[in-house]
């Protein structure tokens, strides 16, 4: 009895140790954030987070428009069949373009990152932590929050609202190829269809829902990196805990999220 | 007055003591190696003397500030007269090994471009590596990644060098190489330099005194010629390299009644 009391104990403390470590780490990087502008912060800092910016966001287009366009097509079919039997067809629209501006296009967008950048980020910080090059960067006087995490997460700031907006219009053009092929809808009308559908709040709640996702992303990714302890046997098993970390929390994020727009956010 | 001061230094790794009590004095211009076999605490030392760790107890002091209770900021002064270059070499793997030189240079001064460059080129040229500017630090061997850092740890002309395990790993020829650097740096520009070694010939070919370590404790600190006179029997145990009594029946026996006794005593 005594040891399950311990378990959950200590299980809590780690857990609560593991956020409390994430809340640090976000907020020294919001303060060392200025650092990595352009114009106002340091030329190599801009620099690196231009390159992350290659890296996430313009490496991350062909893999993620394609799930986009899967995904609407999946979407518009399944909603097709059910609707159809009612008559209502043309909902396959609103589905689509509402499903994707509030929901999909964030959601989809940060799994992808989180699986293609989240890893990248923890194994580069692992790696760097193992070899010594963190420790050769405090004692050159130089900050690995300021130098290595903070171009990061301006990077993901950037890369992943913009890859948001991207996918969701990847998944509304696959409606509307599916509506133009099933119903010989025209592309015009179709884009009116949508324009009617979805309100600027949608679009609004949907990039709010990103920036929270690249936060969630850079930050498990980074931690996970950061602590690496021992070999490159524990650099593996960072890169898959910051994916399966951060895929989870971005999940109850979303499902958080949702759940306040729609108690607050009223049409 | 001593440039680097440990008093009454005591590190813990988990209720486990590595180090315990150290008192050393280094004076400013002199070679002092810290010699030990693996284990002996000799890194841990080390990472105290440059700040990366904080003490159990005890004081390090560097140039008249105690780095295991000041600021951050007065550490990153500290830091500034500090050169490093640690045992895995830790460049950066992605910079060149001319940016890695360079990157103390361009952090924390304000040179121009083409001054930094020149000074690269000096620092590279000191260690033998003028023509290998350009060249990634996965192109280089292992005695050319070491000479690269030794170049790095230059970059701001520190007042003290610190050299972890610099001829680990090396053939005799590229270890007498470095050797001969690092006389060359001490007695060339007067540098303090501290190496961290478990290597004799290196060890009696630069030192001016000799810090022998073992168990986390000072056996033996003075000069070659007093360490090499020493009748202490561990420290003549190490010079003569006599095996420790680990692998004889005697001592597999005594881990056995010891194993036996704490599993008895879990039941």
């Amino acid at each position: 009895m005594a040891n399950i009391f311990e378990d959950v104990g200590t299980r809590t403390i780690n857990e609560l140790d593991y956020v409390g470590s994430l809340n640090i780490q976000l907020w020294s990087t919001l303060r060392a954030m200025k650092k990595a502008l352009p114009f106002i912060g340091n030329r190599y800092r801009w620099e690196a987070t231009v390159r992350q910016i290659l890296q996430i966001g313009y490496d991350a287009l062909p893999m993620v428009s394609l799930m986009a366009i899967c995904t609407g097509f999946i979407l518009a079919l399944q909603g097709a069949s059910e609707l159809r039997r009612f008559g209502a067809l043309h909902y396959v629209i609103d589905l689509v373009a509402v499903g994707f501006t509030r929901e999909l296009g964030p959601l989809l967008t940060a799994i992808a990152v989180s699986g293609r950048s989240g890893s990248a980020f923890a194994a580069e910080i692992g790696t760097m932590k193992v070899t010594e090059e963190l420790d050769s960067l405090r004692v050159m006087a130089l900050e690995p929050i300021e130098f290595v995490l903070a171009p990061k997460f301006l990077a993901a700031l950037i890369s992943i609202p913009c890859l948001t907006i991207i996918s969701t219009f990847f998944g509304i053009v696959a409606g509307g190829l599916f509506m133009f092929f099933s119903t010989r809808l025209a592309p015009l009308l179709y884009l009116r269809y949508v324009m009617e559908s979805i309100a600027l709040r949608d679009v609004i709640t949907g990039l709010i829902k990103s920036v929270a996702f690249a936060t969630i992303i850079a930050h498990v990714g980074c931690l996970e990196g950061f602590r690496v302890r021992g070999g490159p046997d524990s650099v593996g098993r960072s890169t898959t805990s910051a994916v399966v970390k951060s895929t989870f929390l971005v999940i109850v994020a979303d499902a958080i999220f949702t759940a306040i727009f729609y108690f607050t956010v009223r049409p | 007055m001593p440039i680097i001061s440990i008093r009454d230094l005591v590190v813990e790794y988990d209720g486990r003591r590595v180090l315990d009590g150290l008192n050393l004095d280094i004076e400013p211009g002199e070679t002092m190696v810290l010699l030990g076999g693996s284990g002996s605490g000799k890194s841990t030392l080390l990472r105290q003397i440059i700040g990366l760790e904080r003490p159990k107890s005890g004081r390090v002091i560097v140039k008249g500030v105690d780095i295991t209770r000041c600021s951050p900021g007065e550490l990153k002064k500290v830091r500034h007269s500090i050169g490093v270059a640690f045992q895995s070499a830790a460049l950066f793997n992605s910079l060149s090994v001319k940016d890695n030189v360079a990157l103390p240079l361009r952090e924390h001064t304000r040179l121009a471009p083409s001054i930094i460059d020149l000074m690269v080129w000096m620092k590279l040229a000191v260690v033998g590596l003028a023509d290998f500017g350009k060249l990634l630090p996965q192109e280089l061997s292992g005695g050319m990644k070491k000479r690269g850092a030794v170049a790095r740890a230059l970059a701001l002309d520190p007042e003290i060098l610190v050299l972890d395990e610099p001829s680990a790993g090396l053939d005799p020829i590229v270890a007498a190489e470095l050797d001969e650097l690092i006389l060359l740096l001490n007695h060339a520009f007067g540098m303090t330099v501290i190496v961290v070694t478990h290597e004799m010939p290196s060890a009696f070919r630069i030192a001016d005194r000799i810090a022998m370590l073992r168990r986390g404790t000072f056996i033996s600190v003075g000069t070659k010629d007093e360490i090499r006179a020493s009748q202490d029997p561990r420290v003549r145990n190490f010079l003569d390299r006599v095996p420790e009594d680990i692998a004889s029946a005697t001592a597999v026996a005594a881990h056995f009644e010891k194993y036996l006794h704490s599993q008895e005593t879990r039941q």
